[in-house]
């Protein structure tokens, strides 16, 4: 799961990590307040208003401006509020500015990047570090990769400080610095562990000339299977508006979805068969329309608001049902077929193919139904069919 | 024989009394298991379909000499039960919960790693099967059939289908091995081709990856250098757009590894003969044999 970039600081600030002092606006009007009020506060007439979306590369897009005065911190705010930004990361739909940060401006003296990930090689919270601050990482771990110092936390001792001046040396940090860095790095590591993050991203992550070290960006994602443990926090600081409708729904019902361009809908047990029926239906020719995994546990209910969920689409003109039963029971699935065919009035055709756990059970409940469904023996029949009916 | 688990198999199963624990008890049980106690904290001395629950894991090794035992506990609980079975020296632990913390397993692998009395399959795993011998998990038991060809597997349903297709065929399966879709597991390909290479009664093997990651390269560097029995493999994911669920930062360290092309070249590279859809599975491991 995503925050924003404020969020984070705020859950930054909560762990002792230096952030440029900032306000969160919803309006053009807060902004001008906010610029107002850090001017005063700070005597410093330089401010920056950031765009609030759940994406990188805001920067480049337009989404970042650096200003002087009130005055220019209000048009900054009219011009970006309410655009549609559009980088590497959102899509070439892009993403519709609805918050933005205004921010105190601080004296640069160098950009550094710093980031903690789970690492499954090591199987371990891996921390990066780099003096390639403000870049785009991948590049830097393309063509300089000695410029990129990784470390990994032992989980039985956590991070020691060997660690930390290791990374601090290779960045070529002043001791003043050092001091301040192992500071922010701590508090970075005791907020990942506990907050169950997947990423935190700090890039850039500034030196100032008083030897300052600031996170003047953060990035935080979260572990989804960790919602449990922060369910309340969690949902506090969620934006519905920058996730797909679907999907949101789709995770309601308990289902993972994803929405693809195609217009054959996929309605699959299991993440692997999901991604191969995908793979297979473009095999035979077709466009799979999403990626649904109905999971272990679906219900008959969430098998109707599954298909509910795949019809929401205009461009759905077929839908292939793909079961290979585990934890998943046919009988199960095929009860929510029959009760989401009768329920939603299909129109498009659709085609079912069901093995494993209770398969006689399911198969005899599809053909009791009288509905028109066409049934498949295997996989890939079952694309080969379905693409085929989809063009009509 | 087959690897991991045969008839002297003895299960305990971790959760047992819940719905899903249940449910997979009694096909485990129908499908000629030795399941030999349960374990749910609070509910010891009493018993479910003639098996007796015990309320810690230590409990049940000294009354049952369990030697296996299969998880079934929700999420917040689980990364628990892996360490409580790890304390009481099981040999085998097959994890089949979906949507365990990462930082919990992180906790628990250092904790695998540090001795070398437990082996964790999993977890967000189908489980293990030697057919006609033992079924642990979750898998329909009714599409395996005994035999010679080995199945290790990051997806649950496509061991199944691969599983299906060798049936189909006449070929039956030594073992079939899930080892789960998680970042952070307990058994990796390479572990389990290790115990397929050993294996007398191993002929060849199937080996089904999916996109994330770099396992599946490693495996095929390592099938490369040590494998002795052909291998038909699959990637599932090769439509998948890039970036969901996938971090940004995540994707450096693996250094542009994770596609469903690069693991087939990578497999193709050491002489694994992969699928070209999942249909094709079972007759591309024929064709190898």
């Amino acid at each position: 799961m995503n925050i924003h970039e404020y969020q984070a600081k705020e859950l930054y600030r909560k762990y002792g990590i230096p952030v440029p002092q900032g306000i969160a606006c919803m309006s053009p009007a807060e902004a001008t307040a906010a610029a107002k009020k850090l001017i005063d506060e700070t005597g410093n007439e330089v401010v920056v208003v950031k765009a609030q979306i759940h994406a990188g590369g805001r920067g480049k897009a337009g989404g970042v401006k650096v200003v002087r005065g009130v005055d220019a911190a209000t048009a900054a705010a009219n011009e970006i509020f309410g655009k549609t930004l559009i980088t590497h990361q959102t899509g070439p739909e892009g993403k519709v500015v609805q918050r933005l940060l205004v921010e105190q401006g601080l004296a640069i003296k160098s950009e550094l990047y710093l980031a903690l990930v789970v690492d499954r090689e090591s199987r371990r919270i891996a921390i990066m570090a780099s003096t390639e601050g403000g870049m785009d990482i991948e590049e830097v771990a393309a063509s300089t990769p000695e410029k990129i110092h990784t470390i990994s936390i032992d989980p039985a001792v956590g991070l020691q400080g060997y660690q930390v001046r290791q990374l601090a040396f290779g960045l070529g940090l002043s001791k003043q610095e050092q001091k301040n860095f192992s500071k922010l790095l701590g508090g970075l590591a005791k907020l990942f562990e506990k907050e169950d993050c997947s990423i935190a991203e700090i890039n850039p992550l500034i030196l100032t000339e008083d030897e300052q070290v600031i996170a003047l960006d953060a990035k935080v994602n979260f572990d989804s299977n960790a919602e449990f443990r922060h369910k309340a926090f969690w949902d506090s600081v969620r934006d519905l508006s920058e996730e797909a409708p679907t999907e949101t729904e789709a995770k309601e019902a308990g289902l993972s979805f994803i929405q693809l361009d195609g217009n054959i809908g996929c309605l699959v047990n299991g993440a692997g068969l999901a991604m191969s029926t995908m793979d297979t239906i473009k095999y035979y020719g077709g466009e799979p329309a999403n990626f649904l995994d109905v999971g272990g546990g679906a219900s008959q209910e969430a098998v109707t608001q599954a298909f509910r969920i795949i019809l929401e689409s205009d461009a759905v003109q077929g839908i292939f049902v793909n079961i290979f039963g585990g934890i998943m029971r046919c009988d199960t699935i095929a009860n929510g077929v029959v009760a989401a065919t009768k329920e939603l009035g299909l129109t498009v055709p659709l085609v079912v193919r069901l093995e494993g756990t209770k398969v006689e059970e399911g198969r005899k409940i599809l053909d009791g139904s009288e509905l028109a469904i066409t049934s498949a023996a295997t996989m890939a029949e079952g694309a080969k069919k379905i693409v085929e009916l989809a063009k009509g | 024989m087959s690897i991991l688990v045969d008839k002297n198999t003895r299960l305990v199963v971790q959760g047992m009394t819940g719905s899903v624990g249940q449910f997979h008890t009694e096909q485990m049980l129908a499908y000629g298991t030795k399941v030999v106690a349960g374990c749910t904290p609070g509910k010891g001395g009493q018993s479910l379909m003639d098996v007796p629950i015990y309320d810690t894991m230590r409990d049940v090794v000294k009354q049952t000499g369990a030697n296996a035992s299969c998880i079934f506990v929700p999420p917040p609980f689980a990364a628990d039960a892996i360490l409580e079975a790890v304390d009481a020296e099981v040999p085998l632990v097959v994890c089949i919960t979906e949507g365990i913390p990462v930082m919990d397993m992180i906790k628990v692998r250092r904790v695998l790693d540090s001795q070398n009395k437990t082996r964790l399959i999993g977890p967000n795993c189908p489980g293990v099967i030697t057919p006609d011998q033992c079924k642990i998990g979750i898998m329909p038991g009714h599409v395996h059939k005994a035999g010679r060809v080995g199945v290790v597997s990051k997806s649950g349903t496509l061991t199944y289908e691969a599983v299906g297709q060798l049936t189909a065929l006449g070929i039956g399966q030594s073992t079939a091995v899930g080892i789960g879709g998680d970042p952070i597991n307990g058994t990796d390909f390479i572990d389990v081709l290790k115990l397929f290479n050993d294996d007398p009664n191993t002929d060849g093997v199937i080996l089904i990856g999916e996109i994330g990651g770099n396992a599946e390269e490693q495996a095929a560097a390592w099938i490369k250098e040590q494998f002795k029995k052909p291998v038909a493999g699959f990637i599932a994911g090769r439509t998948a757009p890039p970036g969901k669920r996938m971090g940004h930062a995540g994707a450096i360290i693996s250094g542009g590894k994770g596609t469903a092309d690069a693991k087939i070249e990578a497999l193709e590279d050491a002489g694994v003969k992969v699928a070209p859809t999942p249909s094709d599975m079972g007759t591309t491991l024929q064709s190898l044999l």
